[in-house]
């Protein structure tokens, strides 16, 4: 691979899935894109990559877009999101929310589906404070092939060891040979769906929580902050942003500020939002 | 005045297997003693209890379920936080370990990450930043 196909390269991924390939990262793409290269047949980087210059089919697209970002997931990972929306984000909505009986959560990069569905066993065990209630989990991800493994639910004994407590292993998942799947009902509450954060996500409506974490690091500034920007259209008043420990709203939109209280969750930055957000939540 | 040292007991019968999460555990910033087996674990929580015991099901002398029943029934409300470790993923024994009074699972073999996110998991956060 040139210097040339290297630049090429960063430009491809930047333009289709916003994604930043810094120089410190050029190791990752021989061990990422080699596999594409066997599966559609070329015969090294270059190419490959020439063959991305020329038009080209959205599969080859997908398939390089989909190698070069990175997948890592597990079970309530970094806990303390996820303590955060137990015992602060969940009780606040359940309260704001209590007339029309209705509780949105968007999952931003879905992976494999961990984040989704450790909220949706936080969920259930706080079902008996949800009766009556219509609560959706919209999953979203760039990557098809994750998404496929995400709605299966299935995982192996080294995903379900890291972060799941043992006893919620029992109680949500059956054993399938060497896997382990996650119940119907489990899966049943969460929907599944292709999305590039670049492309508009308008058309999913509002949320009342929102997790994007660890994602926005591998976007540059610009890019992080037209995210951001459209977040606080989607979150309804006041809703809740989860982002990762690396990642913040300051300095790159001032729709969103983060909470006093609670480091790693941000919310509108205006006290009362325009009538346009409050009409879009209805 | 310094915090009073956290303790980790490993026991397994294979030194390899000791040897593997003494590094790990030590490396998140809690001391540790090794048995290699259960009456040699039970002799040294006797003498010192420890915060918490990384326990191999499968053992010659006195195995990880009989051990585990012992310390349920004696070590008078000090409860060690007990992971048990094995080779199998036998949702039967996985229950039985469980009602026993172990209070994680984890599956041989384990990583850094792993055995980290278990200590996390029952109470014990890492000290010492990876």
């Amino acid at each position: 691979m040139t210097e040339l196909d290297f630049e090429f390269l960063r430009g491809y991924l930047k333009q289709r899935s916003g994604l930043a390939l810094t120089v410190e990262k050029r190791y990752l793409v021989e061990s990422r894109l080699g596999p594409v290269c066997r599966r559609f047949a070329a015969q090294s980087l270059h190419h490959l990559i020439a063959t991305l210059r020329a038009p080209h089919g959205r599969d080859l697209e997908r398939a390089v877009v989909e190698a070069m970002t990175t997948n890592e997931t597990f079970f309530f990972r970094d806990r303390i999101p996820f303590d955060l929306f137990r015992d602060v984000v969940l009780p606040e909505v359940l309260a704001r929310n209590a007339a029309r009986r209705r509780l949105r959560i968007w999952c931003a990069a879905a992976s494999t589906g961990q984040e989704p569905y450790s909220l949706a066993m936080l969920l259930q065990e706080a079902a008996p404070r949800l009766a009556g209630w219509q609560v959706d989990i919209v999953a979203t991800d760039i990557s098809t092939e994750v998404l496929e493994k995400a709605k299966l639910g299935l995982y192996s004994q080294f995903e379900v060891q890291r972060g799941l407590p043992v006893q919620w292993l029992l109680k949500y998942f059956t054993q399938q040979g060497d896997q382990w799947q996650i119940a119907a009902s489990l899966r049943a509450m969460v929907e599944f769906r292709q999305l590039n954060l670049l492309q508009g996500f308008e058309s999913l409506g509002a949320f009342d929580v929102i997790f994007c974490r660890n994602v926005l690091i591998y976007f540059d500034a610009p890019t992080k902050s037209e995210i951001l920007a459209r977040f606080g259209t989607s979150l309804a008043p006041g809703g809740a942003l989860l982002l990762g420990a690396a990642e913040t709203v300051i300095g790159l939109t001032d729709r969103l500020m983060p909470n006093p209280t609670h480091r790693g969750l941000y919310g509108h930055a205006l006290a009362r939002p325009p009538a346009a957000l409050r009409a879009a939540a209805g | 005045m310094s915090q009073p040292e956290t303790t980790c007991l490993v026991v397994d019968d294979s030194a390899v297997i000791r040897k593997v999460a003494r590094r790990i555990i030590e490396e998140i910033g809690y001391a540790v003693s090794e048995a290699e087996d259960g009456d040699a674990a039970l002799e040294l929580c006797a003498k010192a209890m420890p915060d918490f015991i990384l326990l191999d099901w499968n053992m010659p002398n006195k195995d990880g379920y009989a051990f585990l029943q012992e310390l349920r029934r004696t070590e008078a409300g000090r409860h060690p936080k007990v992971v048990f470790c094995t080779t199998e993923n036998d949702v039967g024994a996985i229950a039985r370990a469980l009602r026993a009074g172990a209070d994680e699972y984890i599956m041989k073999p384990f990583d850094r990450d792993i055995l980290t996110a278990k200590l996390e998991q029952v109470g014990l956060p890492q000290r010492v930043s990876a």
